[in-house]
Parts: C-alpha cells; sequence; structure tokens
C-alpha cells in the first residue's frame, strides 16, 4: 500500500516481487526480492503450511518393499483392514494401535516426531498400582508447571488430587 | 422439529470481546479428542453403536458439573437450519451437520447458554470437548476444558495406551487430543505484506494456521487461525504455553505493522478505514464475503481508534448473525439470495447505528 510493488530480483524475471527473504550469514543480512515462482523454485512456499497428508504417507508405505513384519491382515475387533485406513485415514478401533502396532508407530513417529505421549495420564476406573504411579507422576509434572506459571488455582486442585492418590496409595 | 428457539444465545459467549488483545484475537478454542473403549471409533460404528455411546456419554456428562445447564441438541432431531446455524457458529463441524444426505444417528451436541464448554458427540471421534473464548485464553480455555475431562474420565472408560497416549480414530490427533488454536485478525501484516513471513515463522515453529472455517477453508477478511500441528511427545501445557506464546509474538507483530502503515500510509488507511464503515454503515444490499473485507477494514479502524465505535464487540457479532441461515432464521423463512443481502446489509446498518455514540453521526 506504501510503495510501488518491487520487481523480482532473480535476473530477466519480469513479476513482481512477493517475497521478501532475509537470511543472515555470517552475522551478515541479505534481503532478496522473489517473485512466486522464483521464490517456489528456490524451495520457499507462500501456500499455508501443509498439514502432514496421511493418505500420502500411506500410498507410500504401500509402495515400499514389503516391511520385515508385516502387519495384520485386518484388526482383531472391528476387522478394518490396512488397505481400508490407507483409502481414509482413518482407525477404525482402539485396538487398531496393536493389530498395526508397526505402521502405525511409523506413521505416528513420522507425524509427530515422537511416539512417547507425555501428558496427562488417564487413570482408569479400575486402575492398577502402575497406572497410579503413571498418573501420579504425571499429575506431579503438572503441579510444577503450575507453580512456575504461577497459576495457583490450578496448582492447589492438582496438590489435592496427589494427596487423594498418595491416600490411596 | 424446529428447536432453534433453546438456543439463542448458546455458544456465543466469545462475541462479547471480553478477553485480552480481543481487538485482535476474535477467540480462542481447546478441545480434546476422546472415544471410549470396547467400541468402534463413529466412522465404523452401527447406528445402535454410536446410540449407545451417545447415552453412555450423556449419562455421564448428566453427572458432570455441566449437567445443570446442559441442554442436548440431537442432530437428527434438529432442521436443517438449525443444524446450519450451529455451523455458522462454528460449534459443530460440516461433518456431523450433515447437511448433504442427512445427520446421523446418535449424533448430538451438548451445549450450555453460560459455559463456553460444550461436547460433540459422536462426531469424527466419540467425544470432543471444546472450550471458546473470547480474546487470548488459551490457558484459561485449556483449564475448563481439562477439568470437564477430568470428571468425565472419573465416569467414562477412555481408550488410553500407555505409550501413545490418547488414542483416537485420525493418527494426528493421538497423544494429548489437544488441538488449541486462536482466530486472529491481521490487516497490519497483510497490508505491509509482512504475513507470508510471519506465517513461514509460525510454520517452523511446529503451528499451522488455517481460514476462518478450519481445516481447506479460505482465507477470508484477513483471518487466520493458528493452531498446534502436533498432538504426540509434548505435554498439554508445553502446547498450551508454546501457542500462547507465539500468537503473543504474532500480535506485537501485528501491531507493529499497524504503526507502521499508519507512520507510511496514514491517510490512505484512514481513507479505507472510512469506506468501509461508510459502506456497511449505510449499503442496501451486502454479499456475506463483501461485508467480511468491509467488517476488517472497520476492525482495524476501531483498534486504531478512528471510528466512532466503542469496541469490537458488534463486529463479532455481524460476522455471526449476518450469516445466511442465521439471517433466514430471523426472517424466519428461506430467504431469496437478493432478500438475503437486502436482510444481511439492514442487519448491519441496525448494529452499527447502534453502537456508535449517539453524537457519532454529527458532522458525517
Amino acid at each position: 500500500m506504501s510503495e510501488s510493488p518491487k520487481e523480482c530480483d532473480r535476473q530477466g524475471c519480469p513479476n513482481p516481487a512477493v517475497v521478501h527473504l532475509t537470511q543472515v550469514v555470517n552475522n551478515k543480512s541479505t534481503t532478496q526480492y522473489l517473485c512466486k515462482s522464483c521464490a517456489e523454485a528456490k524451495g520457499i512456499t507462500t501456500e499455508p503450511a501443509q498439514e502432514f497428508d496421511v493418505a500420502d504417507f500411506l500410498a507410500q508405505l504401500g509402495d515400499q518393499e514389503s516391511s520385515p513384519s508385516e502387519p495384520a491382515e485386518s484388526c482383531s475387533f472391528c476387522e478394518l483392514t490396512f488397505d481400508d485406513f490407507k483409502k481414509t485415514g482413518r482407525l477404525g478401533c482402539p485396538h487398531c494401535f496393536d493389530s498395526f502396532d508397526s505402521n502405525l508407530r511409523r506413521l505416528l513417529s513420522r507425524i509427530h516426531g515422537a511416539t512417547q505421549h507425555v501428558g496427562k495420564v488417564y487413570l482408569p476406573p479400575d486402575p492398577a498400582t502402575a497406572d497410579l504411579d503413571r498418573r501420579l507422576d504425571g499429575l506431579r509434572r503438572s503441579l510444577q508447571h503450575a507453580i512456575e506459571a504461577e497459576d495457583f488455582e490450578r496448582a492447589a486442585i492438582l496438590r489435592d488430587e496427589i494427596r487423594d492418590h498418595e491416600g490411596t496409595d | 422439529m424446529d428447536d432453534l428457539p433453546v438456543i439463542p444465545d448458546f455458544g456465543l459467549s466469545w462475541l462479547d470481546a471480553s478477553g485480552p488483545d480481543t481487538d485482535i484475537v476474535l477467540s480462542t478454542r481447546v478441545r480434546l479428542a476422546r472415544n471410549l473403549q470396547g467400541y468402534p471409533y463413529v466412522s465404523r460404528a452401527s447406528h445402535g453403536e454410536r446410540e449407545i455411546v451417545f447415552r453412555t456419554v450423556s449419562r455421564a456428562v448428566d453427572r458432570s458439573s455441566l449437567r445443570r445447564e446442559a441442554v442436548y441438541l440431537r442432530m437428527t432431531e434438529l432442521s436443517e437450519r438449525a443444524r446450519q446455524v450451529l455451523l455458522e457458529r462454528r460449534l459443530i463441524s460440516s461433518e456431523i451437520a450433515g447437511l448433504q444426505g442427512g445427520p446421523d444417528g446418535g449424533v448430538a451436541v451438548a451445549l450450555s447458554p453460560i459455559d463456553p464448554v460444550s461436547i460433540l458427540i459422536n462426531e469424527e471421534d466419540h467425544l470432543r470437548l471444546q472450550c471458546l473464548m473470547g480474546g487470548l485464553r488459551v490457558t484459561e480455555a485449556w483449564n475448563r476444558v481439562d477439568r470437564l475431562d477430568e470428571e468425565l474420565g472419573r465416569a467414562l472408560s477412555l481408550a488410553y495406551h500407555h505409550e501413545f497416549g490418547y488414542l483416537t480414530s485420525c493418527p494426528t490427533n493421538v497423544g494429548t487430543g489437544l488441538r488449541a488454536s486462536a482466530l486472529l485478525h491481521l490487516p497490519g501484516l497483510v497490508l505491509t505484506k509482512e504475513i507470508s513471513r510471519a506465517l513461514q515463522g509460525i510454520a517452523q515453529v511446529g503451528l499451522t494456521f488455517r481460514g476462518l472455517y478450519g481445516e481447506g477453508s479460505d482465507v477470508v477478511g484477513n483471518f487466520f487461525q493458528i493452531s498446534n500441528q502436533t498432538t504426540l511427545g509434548q505435554s498439554e501445557e508445553d502446547l498450551v504455553d508454546h501457542l500462547t506464546r507465539i500468537v503473543s509474538t504474532v500480535i506485537e507483530k501485528e501491531r507493529q505493522a499497524r504503526q507502521v502503515l499508519m507512520r507510511d500510509a496514514g491517510p490512505v488507511t484512514e481513507d479505507k478505514i472510512w469506506r468501509a464503515y461508510g459502506l456497511l454503515r449505510y449499503a442496501r444490499s451486502l454479499e456475506y464475503e463483501e461485508l467480511m473485507n468491509l467488517l476488517s477494514g472497520v476492525r482495524l479502524g476501531v483498534s486504531l481508534q478512528l471510528l466512532p465505535l466503542p469496541g469490537v464487540d458488534p463486529l463479532n457479532r455481524v460476522m455471526i448473525h449476518s450469516q445466511a441461515a442465521h439471517l433466514d432464521e430471523a426472517a424466519g423463512r428461506v430467504l431469496a439470495p437478493a432478500d438475503r443481502r437486502a436482510h444481511r446489509a439492514a442487519y448491519v446498518r441496525k448494529v452499527l447505528a447502534g453502537a456508535g455514540p449517539p453524537t457519532s453521526e454529527a458532522g458525517y
């Protein structure tokens, strides 16, 4: 709005620059002005960051050589086949995670960069001791966080909860 | 059949624009995806199984703190227009609104007139707990859904894996099942052409952005929805803190951009803002998309205190209530496109006339 659009810096390119690329190399900052296609040629995109495409990844998975541990043909509980999952990107039930363990593990790692949940620990209605221990660890982590964030209302709730669980040990 | 009279204000508390940085952040949403153990996910469930899930969940909700005010709206019992209204309020997804082919049985939303928390039942996952608040309030919204999740978790047997965490139908939600998002109005960054750099930065720190109506929607009226991309490997608190920090930085950049805009192109910007206000204030026919673009200018003008409007809350109201199904609902009939444009313009005029100080017309 304030100035007329700059032309693309790439020699011979007449398009208006839409990307301002500032790079800092050895403490020296340089700015390049590029049009959309020249920016894309450099691997810079102005489009929304692509969501991780489950379907795409799954399609590639199918093309790979047969993996050492072939997944089960279908889920023992909901009978979803891995092919079904590849088509829709949706699992059929909680048991699918056991039925297709190795493939899903790889997929989770690709999507999230991790497979270990470190958040809230769910306590089932009839908890085993190991469940309680994990839950307590999780609550203590949250308490620590709440104190650091000076969220004392939440800290008080968490402290009561920890006390309740310790009482049931 | 038409249950709308019971939900006129439900799920709209964020419109009052009471939260922090509300001139830039329209709303914050935090949602948790949960599933019941022992049932197939919704996409593979029979009608009977979905019905059992609905009853199991609603029994648990009835014993929770949401109980006192919760109203269940079952999609099969709502008219198409009522479902469209809920969709326009961003309370349900188009997937469960069933606007093509009709809704599925067992699909419902539990809403409260005073609580910003609501529960979608039998959407993509058995349960989706969500909290929608005005302004940037990620931690507060998270605390609220967490509290309800605790209560429901005690009454329900949830699908949980000791390594992967909460299990969901789509692998992109596994782990915490948490998606936190903020809806931002960023005209300054767009006009100073800094927006692609900002969005690139957002993508580099593990966040993603979309248009106003979620996945696959276009960016309209300079509104951007920013949310966490991954749900596994970080705690809920870390995800929430991270989003808050990054969004705060974006807000700061947006405010700087607005200063630059006023410094370098003050008269042009001011003219555009007043033109947008003038059109909205006096137009006799408005398309929704045109309205959204004009609202963007007016919102900027209110934020910069250039216009005779006390706050952005009337603009929030206009944004929601001048959508097609809301206008039809208010008129009590399906409006023809030209009538709808006229009703929209009349509604906007009325709201803006009521929103300004009584003397605001003097001299203009």
